[in-house]
C-alpha cells in the first residue's frame, strides 16, 4: 500500500475532491488514492519528458479570430428550460442557501 | 456463436430505392424495429428506442416522396445515435444517472443534418458513462453485449452504436471518438468506424468529454456507407468555433481509385510479438502491396508517449467539462442543507466510479503546483507526437496499425485495473492527439472467430486517401470478418 | 491630489473595475444583452451552459475591448481565453471563460483631471455571471433560507480593468472611477450606470509606513455600489489596518465585504482553503489576434478622450495646459464643461468672439442645469448672448434669464432680450432719469461727490426704481461717476 501511495495520499485526495465538489466516503477516498497513484505512476513518463524547446499544443490547427456578428438570435422558451430544473420558483432556479461568497 | 446476418443494401441503394418509391421509409423502419424486438433483450444496444419519432420521420419522408420532393441522400435510412448527442425533446443521458431523463431543448448540428438528409432516428444508443471507457461496462444502465459473442464486450465508449450496426439493426450509426471510442468498438464488432480530422464534423450538441479531442463519426458495415455517412454530417458549422471553415470532404468519388503507388507505413512500435492483431496488420500490408501500394515498416517511438499524455489531457478537460453537472439547472439533484453539500452529494451519487476517477485525475493535473508538471508537460508531449507524425508523413501517405491490441474481451476481465482498460487505446490515441483522421476496417477473424480491425491513419484532412486505402483493404478481407451477424 | 498621511502611514489602493460592454448580444451567443428584462428570458443553450453547447466570440465585444484598451493607452496584443474553474450557482458551466496570462490589453495609464496618472496593468475580456437573490433569513447570504438564480446576465461581455496600486487616497480613488466612467462612456463601450451594475468596483487596499518601499498586506473589498461607498470603504479600511499595525498585529490577507449600513468592512466567511482556479486555455475557442480590421473597427468613431478635451478647452481659453488648482475655480469649470459635453459649445462661442472666461462660466454654471438642452445650443447664438453681457447691454441676471429661454426655445438672444423687456434704454432717457434723481436728492448727491461710496448704492437704487429695473446698473453707475467728475 505504501509504495503506491507515494504519488497521492488520502489527504490530497480529500483536498482534490473538495475542489471537484465530489462527495467521497472514506472507503472511496482510500480506493481513489490507490487508483490515482497507479494512474499517476503510469503517466509519469510525461512528467519526466525533456521538453526544453517544445511549445505546448492547445489546438491541433493554428486557426485564429473565429468570431460572430453582434446580431440577436432567438432565446429559449423559459417554460421549456425551467421544466427541466430540479427546483424552480418565481421563474428562477432555486437552490439551497449558499454558504460561501462569490469569488 | 454468432452467424452471419443478411447484408444491408448500401446506403446509396436504400436512399435511391426510397426516393424512387421502390420501398417506403415505413417499411425500412419496420425491419429495424423488428430486429430490435428480436435482439434488443439480449444485446441492450439502446438507452431509448424512439419509435414514435422514427415513425414520424418515416411518414415525413414518404410524404415528400409522394409529392415529388427529394428527402435527401439518406432518405429512409434508419439511424442510431450515441446517447451523448443532443436530440431535442428526446432523453439524452450519456448513460449517466446524473442526466437520467434529461430532455435537451435543442438538436445537435449533426442530428439536424442527418434528419435533414431524410434519415430516421431509431434510437439513442448505450455508451460508457460520459464516453469514458473502452467496453461500455461503465454505463449506469447496464452494458451492451457484443453480437459476435454475448459474453464479451462490444468495446467502448460507443458500444451501443457499434453493436446496433454489427447486429444488423441499423445500417448506419454515429458515435463519438476521443481516444478511440469509435474505432475500437468498430474493430471489436467487425464493422467500419471513422474518426474524422478534428474540426471536420461540428461538435455543437455533442456532450463534451475532452474538448480538444472529441469528434463525431459514423459506423457502417462498409467503407462506402461510412464515407457517405461522414459526407452528410461533415462541413463547417458557425456554432462550433473549432469547426474548420471547409465544406464536407468528398470521399465517395475517389473511393475506388485504388492504392497503386501509395506509400504505406506499418508502425512497428504497435506490433507486439505474436499478437493476432499485429499479424492482421502485417497481412493487411501484404494485401495492399499486392494491390500496388509501396509498403514498408516504420518506427515512430514518440507515438508511445501518446497514452500517458492523453490520460492527463483528456481527464483535465473532462474535469472542467463535467463541472456543470451540479444539480442546479437540470439532471439529478440530491438535496443538502446548503448548495455546496447539494452539489457534492449530487455528483457523488450521480457519477459512476470511472467518471469520478477521471474528474479527480483531471482536477489534480490542473491544480496549483501540479499544472506545469502534468497538464503543461502533456501539452508539450502532444507537440512531440504531432512532430513525429509530420516527419513520418514526409515519407508515407498513410500509416497502418492495429486498431486496438486485443479482440473483444469477456465482461469483467479488465475492470479490476483501470490501466489495463486504458491500454485498449494505445494505438488509437496518437491520431486523436494530433487531430488526424483514422478509420478501422474489419480485416480478419481471430482463432476464436472474433473480429480484428486494422487501423489506417492519414495526415490532417487526408480522409480521401485514407478511405481509398480502407476500401482496398475491405476488398481484400474475407467476408466472414465483417458483420452484420446474428448473436 | 496626493494622499494625506494618516498617522504617518501611506494609503495604497488598486482598483478592479468590471465594465459591462454595450453590445446588442452576449459575449458567446446571440441572446440579448439587456438590463431589467423578465428573469430567464434571455437564455439559450450556450449561455445556460447546457450539455453540448459551445461558445463563439462576439466580434463587437472584441472591438469595444480594444477600444477601451486604446482609450487607456494600453498596448493591444494577441490573446487567448482561459477557463477559470470554480463552483457557484450563478455560473452555468461552473467555470468562467476569462483571460489569464495572455490578456488583450496591457500596460496603459489613466490621467486624472488634476494631471496625476494611475497605471493600468491590464484590461481583459470575460463573461459575466447570472444573478442570485437570497430569500429568507437576515441580510447576509449565508443566513438566507435559499437562493434564486436568474441567468439573463450570464454571458454578458465584461472588460475587467485592473489598475496598478498607484492610488493614494479615497478622493483619488473616487476621481479615478469618475474619470474611468467618463472615458468608458465617451468610447461608447459602456453606458456607465453603476446603479444598474454596468460598472462594478472592487478595491485592493493596504497601508505602509511613510517612506517604506515594500507594499503592506492588502485586503480586497467588495460590494461597493457607489462612489460614496468606495470612499467610505477606503477610509474605514485604512483606519482598521493602521489600528492593527499600531497595536502590533498583522493585517490578514483576506476578502472583505463592505456593509452599506454602517460603512464598515468585515471579513467574508470563506471556505477553508482559498480558491484554486485551475486555469487552462479554453479549448473551445481560438486565439484573438488584433488584426488591421479589428483595430480599425475599434478606432472608428471615437472622439478624443476627456483628458484631451480638457486640454483643448483650456488651450482655447488661453489657460496654460497645467491644470493646477486655480483660485478663480476655472479648472473645476473646465472639468464640468467637458464632463457634460459642452466643450464644443464653449469653443465655438469663443471662436465667434465671446469672452472665454464668461462663456466658460455661463456654460459650467447655468447651461449645466440642463445639459441636454445646452448641447443643442447654437454656439453663435450663445456667443452673441455672452457679448451682450460683457458689453454691459445685459446684466448678469438678465443674461441668465435670456440663456434659460434660449436653451428651451432657441431663437435669437437680442430678440429674446427685447421680448423680456431687457432692451437697452434710450441713453437720453437714462441721462434724464439720472439728472432727475440728482435734483431730487441734493444732500445725497453732495455726499457722493465728497467720496461717500455707500450713498452711490442709494442713488443707483433710485434710478433703478424709476426705470422699473430696466436700467443697466453699470451704465447708471458710469453716468453718476462722469457727472461727479465734471462737477
Amino acid at each position: 500500500m505504501s509504495e503506491q501511495e507515494r504519488f497521492i495520499s488520502p489527504d490530497e485526495v480529500r483536498h482534490v475532491a473538495r475542489l471537484a465538489r465530489l462527495a467521497l466516503d472514506d472507503d472511496e477516498v482510500g480506493r481513489m488514492a490507490l487508483q490515482l497513484s497507479a494512474i499517476l505512476e503510469h503517466v509519469d513518463a510525461v512528467r519526466r519528458l525533456d521538453t526544453a524547446d517544445v511549445p505546448p499544443t492547445a489546438h491541433p490547427f493554428p486557426v485564429e479570430n473565429v468570431l460572430r456578428s453582434d446580431t440577436e438570435t432567438p432565446s429559449l422558451d423559459r417554460e421549456t428550460v425551467l421544466s427541466q430544473a430540479p427546483l424552480a420558483e418565481n421563474d428562477r432556479f432555486r437552490v439551497p442557501r449558499i454558504m460561501g461568497e462569490a469569488p | 456463436m454468432a452467424s452471419p446476418a443478411p447484408e444491408f443494401a448500401s446506403l446509396a441503394e436504400i436512399a435511391a430505392s426510397v426516393r424512387s418509391g421502390g420501398i417506403s421509409a415505413r417499411a425500412l423502419l419496420s425491419q429495424s424495429l423488428g430486429r430490435i424486438r428480436e435482439l434488443e433483450g439480449d444485446l441492450h444496444c439502446f438507452n431509448e428506442v424512439t419509435v414514435e419519432v422514427a415513425e414520424a420521420d418515416a411518414d415525413a419522408v414518404d410524404r415528400m416522396v409522394r409529392s415529388g420532393q427529394d428527402p435527401g441522400p439518406l432518405a429512409g435510412v434508419p439511424v442510431a445515435l450515441k446517447d451523448n448527442l443532443c436530440t431535442e425533446g428526446i432523453p439524452t443521458t450519456c448513460s449517466s444517472r446524473i442526466l437520467a431523463g434529461w430532455l435537451p431543448p435543442y438538436d445537435a448540428t449533426v442530428v439536424s443534418r442527418l434528419r435533414g438528409a431524410g434519415a430516421l432516428l431509431v434510437g439513442k444508443t448505450n455508451l460508457d458513462e460520459f464516453a469514458m471507457g473502452s467496453s461500455t461496462e461503465n454505463s449506469a444502465f447496464g452494458p451492451t453485449r457484443n453480437p459476435w459473442d454475448t459474453g464479451r464486450v462490444p468495446g467502448g465508449s460507443s458500444g451501443g452504436s457499434a453493436a446496433a450496426v454489427a447486429a444488423g439493426i441499423v445500417p448506419l450509426a454515429f458515435g463519438s471518438d476521443t481516444g478511440g471510442s469509435i474505432r475500437q468498438p468498430a474493430a471489436l464488432c467487425g464493422i467500419v468506424g471513422v474518426k474524422p480530422t478534428y474540426g471536420v464534423v461540428s461538435r455543437y450538441g455533442l456532450i463534451a468529454f475532452a474538448s480538444s479531442l472529441d469528434q463525431i463519426g459514423p459506423f457502417a458495415t462498409t467503407v462506402a456507407d461510412a464515407a457517405l455517412g461522414l459526407e452528410v454530417v461533415a462541413g463547417h458549422d458557425p456554432m462550433d468555433s473549432t469547426s474548420l471553415e471547409r465544406p464536407a470532404p468528398s470521399l465517395l468519388a475517389s473511393l475506388a481509385e485504388g492504392v497503386s503507388g501509395l506509400r504505406v507505413g506499418i508502425v512497428e512500435d504497435f506490433l507486439s510479438d505474436g499478437s493476432e492483431c499485429g499479424a492482421a496488420v502485417v497481412a493487411a500490408g501484404e494485401a495492399l502491396a499486392i494491390a500496388g501500394a509501396k509498403v514498408d515498416q516504420v518506427t515512430i517511438p514518440e507515438l508511445l508517449l501518446g497514452l500517458p499524455a492523453y490520460y492527463v489531457i483528456a481527464p483535465a478537460e473532462a474535469s472542467s467539462n463535467l463541472s456543470r453537472y451540479d444539480g442546479v439547472r437540470y439532471g439529478l439533484r440530491v438535496d443538502g442543507p446548503d448548495t455546496e453539500t447539494m452539489n457534492a452529494r449530487t455528483r457523488g451519487e450521480g457519477f459512476g466510479p470511472e467518471v469520478k476517477r477521471r474528474i479527480m485525475m483531471g482536477t489534480y493535473a490542473l491544480s496549483a503546483g501540479y499544472y506545469d508538471a502534468y497538464y503543461g508537460q502533456a501539452q508539450k508531449a502532444r507537440t512531440v507526437v504531432i512532430r513525429a507524425f509530420e516527419a513520418a508523413y514526409r515519407n508515407f501517405d498513410v500509416l497502418l496499425t492495429p486498431t486496438t491490441p486485443s479482440v473483444a474481451f469477456p465482461f469483467g476481465s479488465k475492470t479490476e485495473d483501470p490501466i489495463e482498460m486504458y491500454m485498449c487505446d494505445l494505438c488509437s490515441i496518437p491520431s486523436s492527439l494530433a487531430g488526424h483522421p483514422a478509420v478501422s476496417v474489419p480485416f480478419a477473424l481471430s482463432p476464436e472467430r472474433l473480429p480484428i480491425g486494422v487501423q489506417v491513419l492519414a495526415p490532417a484532412l487526408g480522409e480521401a486517401v485514407m478511405m481509398r486505402v480502407a476500401a482496398s483493404l475491405e476488398a481484400a478481407a474475407p467476408r466472414e470478418a465483417r458483420g452484420p451477424v446474428t448473436p | 491630489m496626493t494622499g494625506y498621511p494618516v498617522n504617518n502611514y501611506e494609503t495604497v489602493v488598486g482598483l478592479e473595475v468590471h465594465c459591462e460592454l454595450a453590445t446588442a448580444t452576449k459575449l458567446f451567443c446571440g441572446c440579448r444583452n439587456a438590463f431589467g428584462d423578465e428573469p430567464n428570458t434571455n437564455i439559450c443553450p450556450v449561455c445556460l451552459g447546457l450539455p453540448g453547447s459551445l461558445p463563439v466570440i462576439n466580434r463587437r465585444a472584441v472591438e469595444l475591448a480594444l477600444r477601451i484598451g486604446a482609450a487607456l493607452n494600453c498596448s493591444p496584443r494577441r490573446s487567448i481565453f482561459h477557463r477559470k474553474n470554480y463552483f457557484y450557482p450563478d455560473m452555468p458551466k461552473d467555470y468562467q471563460i476569462s483571460q489569464y496570462d495572455e490578456p488583450i490589453n496591457v500596460n496603459g495609464w489613466l490621467e486624472l483631471p488634476d494631471g496625476s496618472r494611475v497605471g493600468i496593468e491590464r484590461a481583459h475580456m470575460e463573461e459575466d455571471t447570472g444573478k442570485t437573490t437570497h430569500v429568507g433569513g437576515g441580510g447576509r447570504i449565508h443566513e438566507a433560507g435559499y437562493s434564486l438564480v436568474d441567468y439573463n446576465r450570464a454571458g454578458v461581455p465584461l472588460v475587467e480593468i485592473v489598475s496598478r496600486p498607484d492610488i493614494r487616497s479615497a478622493a483619488q480613488a473616487r476621481a479615478y472611477v469618475d474619470e474611468l466612467r467618463s472615458i468608458l462612456v465617451a468610447t461608447g463601450a459602456s453606458d456607465g450606470r453603476m446603479e444598474e451594475g454596468s460598472l462594478r468596483v472592487d478595491a485592493n487596499i493596504s497601508v505602509r509606513p511613510l517612506g517604506a518601499t515594500e507594499y503592506g498586506t492588502r485586503c480586497e473589498v467588495k460590494n461597493l455600489n457607489s462612489l460614496r461607498s468606495l470612499e467610505r470603504a477606503i477610509d474605514y479600511e485604512v483606519q482598521r489596518q493602521i489600528a492593527l499595525l499600531e497595536s502590533g498585529e498583522r493585517v490578514a490577507q483576506e476578502t472583505r465585504h463592505f456593509d452599506e449600513g454602517d460603512s464598515t468592512t468585515h471579513a467574508m466567511r470563506s471556505k477553508e482553503e482559498a480558491n484554486d482556479y485551475r486555469y487552462f486555455p479554453e479549448p473551445d475557442l481560438t486565439p484573438l489576434v488584433p488584426d488591421a480590421a479589428l483595430l480599425a473597427a475599434a478606432a472608428e468613431g471615437i472622439g478624443p478622450m476627456p483628458a484631451e478635451r480638457r486640454r483643448r478647452l483650456s488651450g482655447v481659453l488661453g489657460e496654460d495646459s497645467e491644470l493646477a488648482t486655480r483660485r478663480d475655480g476655472s479648472t473645476d469649470q473646465v472639468v464640468t464643461v467637458v464632463d457634460l459635453g459642452l466643450d464644443e459649445l464653449v469653443e465655438g462661442a469663443v471662436a465667434a468672439g465671446a469672452d472665454p472666461r464668461l462663456a466658460l462660466a455661463r456654460a459650467a454654471n447655468e447651461a449645466a442645469a440642463n445639459p441636454e438642452e445646452a448641447r443643442r445650443l447654437d454656439p453663435r447664438a450663445f456667443a452673441a448672448l455672452i457679448k451682450m453681457e460683457s458689453s454691459g447691454q445685459l446684466s448678469a441676471t438678465q443674461s441668465k434669464e435670456v440663456l434659460s429661454e434660449l436653451m428651451s426655445q432657441g431663437g435669437d438672444p437680442s430678440q429674446i432680450a427685447s421680448r423680456l423687456g431687457y432692451e437697452q434704454m434710450d441713453p437720453a432717457v437714462l441721462a434724464s432719469m439720472v439728472d432727475e434723481v440728482i435734483a431730487a436728492h441734493p444732500q445725497e448727491w453732495r455726499r457722493y461727490c465728497d467720496g461717500d461710496e455707500k450713498v452711490a448704492q442709494f442713488l443707483l437704487g433710485q434710478v433703478m426704481r424709476a426705470s422699473k429695473g430696466r436700467a443697466n446698473g453699470k451704465l447708471v453707475a458710469a453716468a453718476f461717476a462722469s457727472r461727479r467728475g465734471s462737477f
